[in-house]
């Protein structure tokens, strides 16, 4: 099992959502993120005085996942996130030790699936 | 069917007519002889209804304040603005009524008044014939205009009991006092200083007040880095703080041509209303264009400080100036509370809502553009100095506008250094962290809300 941790730009997430959805894989997690990595962050000003460097606002996924659908979530979320510009994102993939569904008490595979 | 009902109705009212026509004639004649029209008391009551109406239109400018200066802080201590300007029309209408009425329009010295304590003994009208009452809540809002000033600049971090304090106490002694001098037919009117509707009384009375006040607080945590260089600390809700200026300009129509007190000239409304609306726009103009020259955007901030910039500007000159003279003031307003801002941040002073250039700095400025272009034709003493040459109105308003800063430094320093060293001015340091609402009024403006920010 691995869970997926990707970072887009905001207005990509109905596209990946899309490709993931193509691509069998539908449960997953959002949440608001700030960040920077190439793009620096911008800049703000406000009656005169400028920001320093401000976060910008991304949009984080989480995903887990069995192996077998490792690399089809990879290849969804780069299909829809990608446009090639600097800013559009990373995936980090990091082993999951255990999984349970509250309701069932299913463990592992069973209740990722 | 149809066409022949609707036949039937005209008809009727085809009749009905010339019988109501006649009616009314006979009414109006009728009452016309038992009972004739007294121009003096029509004109009274005319004069007090424009009186009140301008009243409760200077009096919602007060939700203009609340709503400016809810807008420009941050949302962590909105609640506790907005408390402060809920109650300092609470305690300006307390103070004015006990006290501050007496010494600013009872008779006494050139100094203060001395009679109408609590409004009692007082004749029933005023010199120019308003019910004394009306003209009361004409003066109570102004005066509670002038205390809710000081709330923006002293925002974020002014302990609310010091606070509640200072509010009485500007609006029952030192407001009223300055008042006097200007309105209350004191050494300053005596000298031939022209106030029209309170650049000094109320703006710059207040402006200073906020700058002593600020200079006395600190700048909030964080606002200046330790080598000195400012830190934004961005408004929370430009909405609403649009919202305070719309209504801020559209009660200073009330504020400025209820200032004539009467409707017996129409001319001298129309041109107050009009040079209002001059300057005003102007302000905001020269404000946007002076920001978006000097720090590459326009900054909507600005602009609406610039506007209200040019309405506390043309306050004093708007009864006895030119319409191009009021667009002349704006610009100069405009522009003044742009560079106020920043050279207020080089000082270190820290003021959240632009409070001092806008009501200090511009309160001043309108001041002196009375000696600058002022026209005797239009009621003022003596010519402006453009009109001739003549320095003698523009020597008398530096006069009233110094001696205005000069006594409010002085004993608005003397009351925030008391109260710091009694109850305290400043909240401690965690609780301004952490924000005002939860500190001292125990409850959120945004109860339900997540409101995450770093800053």
């Amino acid at each position: 099992m691995k869970l997926i941790i990707a970072y887009i730009q905001p207005h990509k997430l109905n596209d990946v959502k899309k490709t993931l959805y193509k691509a069998e894989v539908h449960k997953m997690s959002v949440t608001n993120a700030l960040g920077c990595g190439e793009q620096l962050g911008y800049e703000e000003s406000y009656r005169g005085i400028k920001f320093e460097v401000n976060l910008l606002k991304k949009v984080r996924l989480e995903i887990a996942v069995n192996e077998d659908f490792v690399q089809k979530a990879i290849d969804a979320i780069i299909e829809g996130a990608k446009t090639g510009n600097i800013g559009d994102g990373k995936i980090f993939v990091v082993d999951l030790i255990e999984c349970v569904r509250i309701r069932t008490g299913d463990k592992g595979k069973q209740a990722i699936g | 069917m149809v066409p022949k009902i609707k036949k039937s109705y005209s008809a009727f009212n085809l009749k009905i007519i010339p019988a109501l026509l006649v009616s009314v004639i006979l009414s109006a004649q009728a009452s016309a002889e038992v009972e004739p029209i007294d121009i003096a008391s029509l004109k009274q009551g005319l004069d007090t209804v424009w009186v009140l109406v301008a009243a409760f239109l200077v009096f919602f400018m007060q939700a203009g304040f609340g709503m400016v200066e809810a807008g420009f802080i941050r949302a962590k201590n909105t609640c506790n603005i907005l408390t402060k300007n809920f109650l300092d029309f609470c305690m300006a209408t307390l103070g004015f009524f006990l006290v501050g009425y007496a010494l600013m329009f009872g008779n006494g010295n050139s100094f203060w008044g001395t009679s109408g304590w609590a409004l009692s003994g007082l004749a029933g009208e005023t010199a120019s014939g308003i019910p004394v009452f009306a003209f009361w809540l004409f003066q109570a809002a102004f005066c509670g205009a002038a205390a809710t000033i000081v709330a923006g600049g002293m925002a974020e971090r002014m302990k609310f009991s010091a606070y509640l304090i200072y509010s009485f106490i500007i609006s029952a002694l030192i407001y009223p006092i300055i008042g006097h001098w200007i309105w209350g037919g004191g050494w300053l009117s005596d000298m031939g200083f022209f106030d029209f509707a309170g650049s000094t009384v109320v703006h710059t009375t207040g402006g200073i007040a906020a700058l002593i006040g600020t200079i006395i607080l600190r700048p909030r945590e964080g606002k200046y880095a330790i080598d000195g260089k400012a830190n934004a600390i961005p408004a929370h809700s430009i909405p609403l703080a649009s919202l305070g200026v719309f209504i801020l300009w559209f009660g200073w129509f009330g504020f400025n041509a209820g200032s004539t007190l009467s409707v017996g000239d129409g001319f001298l409304i129309g041109r107050v209303a009009a040079n209002t609306n001059i300057a005003a726009a102007l302000g905001g103009i020269a404000a946007i264009v002076t920001a978006w020259k000097r720090f590459g955007k326009p900054d909507l901030s600005m602009a609406m400080n610039g506007t209200l910039a040019g309405l506390v500007a043309v306050t004093a000159p708007c009864a006895c100036i030119e319409p191009w003279a009021a667009a002349v003031i704006g610009i100069v307003a405009g522009i003044i509370c742009v560079l106020g801002v920043e050279f207020l941040d080089k000082l270190r002073i820290d003021d959240p809502v632009g409070a001092v250039p806008v009501h200090g700095m511009c309160g001043i400025w309108g001041t002196i553009s009375v000696g600058i272009f002022g026209k005797d034709a239009l009621g003022l003493a003596n010519n402006g100095f453009i009109y001739g040459g003549n320095p003698m109105q523009l020597g008398i308003q530096i006069v009233g506008s110094v001696s205005a800063v000069a006594f409010v430094l002085i004993t608005m320093g003397t009351l925030f250094k008391l109260i710091d060293i009694t109850v305290g001015l400043r909240v401690n340091r965690e609780e301004e962290l952490r924000g005002l609402d939860i500190g001292e009024h125990g409850m959120e403006a945004y109860g339900g809300f997540q409101i995450f920010s770093t800053s």
